[in-house]
């Protein structure tokens, strides 16, 4: 791979990095606080690739003003093995140093910009269990003001099973997330908890009891008012605790930005 | 040599000597652009193929480890770079101990300052050894450093709550998987084992021209590398049902073995997996601690990284060595702390 489109590449993958932090579509992939890091890793390959690009375009200008007999003095400091060490290569049937395996770059910074695939959903939380005992706490403060009260999933789901509902007696709750299809088709509401990025997406699920209309489809957002209730389910995958929450209401949800939770 | 590649860029055809034109070959930058032309016309027919639930979290999980990881490989490739082009060698030799065995334990102990997960610390472990820091030195650094820096450790606090002894574990048996490992490689490593220093080094040349060869050299390999560990990773994702845990929860000791081979394949990044750790509710502390040592030692990713960064002779005897180590440390320093 010559220099110059390594320089391209690495324009092309930075580029990438820069263009899903400033649409915002980065949400779908990593935890919110990468920004600042991929904004930074983004434009150390832009700065890269242009000084690689300014290499390749000094050396012939340098050539030119100075004739021919320069070359092996003011190039071969920025010379490197791949472009310049030709004898070398006959020994060398494997390309040492020669990254030929980073074309594979352009895989990732295509399926970004071509296809910017969707934020994981109902597939990844149906076929993983519930990862509530990742949370487990014992000290649980008051809910915050409000009715309802807007609390995240893994909140409420945490509060329902370590506090035995305790500290949701007698309050109104809102809940969103998207739909997964329990092990009898009954609707759960779950959301993905992302630590890192979307390859350690764990779910948690709550389950739906009381007035929740039938027609709930997987992977639709819907935001649900509700009180504790104190039935549970068996998640089939782990056998952790899957809480329930009594539904006084249900709206439907525009697909939100940020769909992971935290 | 494929026809991407020979081009010589010094050679343009005007100056050939002969005079006589030679059909221009194929570049590397016309490849590109047709690459991209033709992924930008099988736009639709391409989306086709991934318009499955698990296809489309396949891809989503591949680009996610791309994209969570390529601020630290960055980092990882700057610092490496940096080495290369700006620190002489004998920093290195007044901040070691000559003596090797004494030299491993200081540089494991050492990974604790880069910040990061295990995607960077390939490329600096490379550069230290261009630099003349005793291989066994530079391994014990690379294996210890994604797992005690002070970030993977808070991480790994979080995620635990009221256990800090899971932290003092993994910090302990991490740093002692390392010091092993190094020790191991004084003892029993060849030399021939690790791919021979490029013939025409661009890193025997110092200030900013060599860094920033040094730098889009070890971006491009180390990335595409990346790549290759990703996808495989985003693989198993998808692939490996989570029901069978359960089944191997039951046994202590396979479940040990099989949440260490569960780290490998996942290829979670080091500043995570503690949290995945602490979701695999079913199985033992000890399980779980075998889970956070292998995993930043040893995974698909790390494994192509260093295949591309030290040769496959050394990967192939150098990862499986390191397994066996890990999950035996994992073993005592969980029966003795947990």
């Amino acid at each position: 791979m010559r220099k110059d489109a390594q320089a391209v590449l690495l324009l092309l993958v930075g580029g990438t990095l820069l263009k899903i932090s400033l649409t915002g579509t980065y949400v779908r992939y990593v935890r919110p606080g990468l920004l600042p890091l991929l904004v930074v890793a983004g434009v150390v390959l832009v700065i890269v690739a242009a000084a690689t690009l300014w290499q390749v375009i000094r050396r012939p200008l340098r050539i030119l003003v100075t004739g021919g007999g320069a070359h092996t003095k003011a190039g071969s400091h920025l010379d490197d093995p791949e472009t310049d060490a030709a004898p070398d290569h006959s020994h060398d049937p494997h390309g040492h140093g020669e990254p030929r395996v980073g074309w594979l770059l352009l895989v990732p910074a295509l399926a970004l910009l071509l296809f910017a695939p969707p934020a994981l959903g109902s597939y990844q939380a149906s076929r993983n269990g519930t990862a509530l005992s990742s949370r487990a706490e014992s000290d649980f403060a008051a809910l915050p003001e409000g009715d309802p009260v807007r609390v995240s999933l893994l909140e409420y789901a945490s509060r329902a099973v370590f506090d035995q509902g305790r500290s949701l007696a007698g309050r109104r709750v809102v809940l969103s997330g998207f739909v997964i299809a329990g092990p009898n088709g009954q609707p759960y509401l779950a959301r993905l908890v992302v630590a890192c990025c979307a390859a350690d997406a764990r779910p948690i699920k709550v389950g739906l009891a009381g007035d929740v209309p039938g027609d709930l489809v997987a992977d639709r957002w819907i935001e649900v008012v509700g009180t504790f209730s104190e039935r549970t389910d068996r998640d089939p995958v782990n056998q952790d605790v899957i809480p329930y929450l009594q539904v006084a209401e249900t709206r439907e949800l525009p697909t939100p930005e940020q769909q992971y939770e935290s | 040599m494929s026809v991407l590649d020979t081009e010589p860029a010094s050679t343009p055809e005007a100056e050939r000597p002969d005079g006589r034109r030679r059909r221009r070959r194929l570049g590397s930058v016309e490849v590109l652009a047709l690459v991209v032309l033709a992924v930008l016309l099988g736009r639709e027919w391409l989306l086709s193929l991934i318009d499955s639930p698990r296809a489309l979290t396949l891809v989503t999980v591949f680009v996610s480890i791309m994209v969570q990881s390529m601020p630290f490989l960055v980092l990882g490739t700057m610092l490496s770079a940096a080495i290369s082009a700006f620190v002489p060698s004998r920093v290195f030799e007044r901040l070691l101990p000559s003596n090797q065995v004494a030299a491993v334990p200081v540089a494991g102990a050492a990974g604790a300052l880069l910040p990061g997960c295990e995607c960077g610390s390939v490329p600096v472990a490379g550069a230290l050894i261009r630099r003349g820091v005793a291989p066994a030195a530079a391994f014990a650094f690379l294996l210890a450093s994604p797992a005690i820096n002070p970030v993977v450790l808070v991480a790994t606090a979080v995620a635990f709550p009221g256990r800090p002894e899971m932290v003092f574990a993994r910090f302990a048996a991490s740093l002692l998987t390392a010091v092993a490992m190094g020790w191991l490689w004084l003892r029993l490593g060849q030399p021939r084992w690790l791919r021979p220093a490029r013939t025409a080094d661009p890193h025997t040349e110092r200030g900013w021209p060599a860094f920033w060869v040094s730098a889009r050299h070890d971006l491009v390999q180390a990335g595409g590398f990346l790549v290759v560990g990703a996808l495989g990773a985003a693989v198993l994702n998808v692939t490996v049902p989570p029901r069978w845990l359960e089944v191997i929860a039951a046994n202590p000791v396979f479940s040990v073995i099989a949440l260490a081979l569960l780290a490998v394949l996942l290829s979670i990044c080091s500043e995570a997996d503690a949290f995945v750790a602490a979701s695999l509710t079913q199985f033992s502390l000890t399980a779980r601690l075998a889970f956070l040592v292998v995993g930043p030692m040893v995974d698909l990713k790390l494994f192509a990284m260093q295949v591309g960064s030290f040769g496959p002779q050394f990967a192939s005897r150098f990862a499986p060595a390191t397994f066996v180590v890990a999950v035996l440390v994992s073993v005592l320093v969980g029966w003795v702390l947990l």
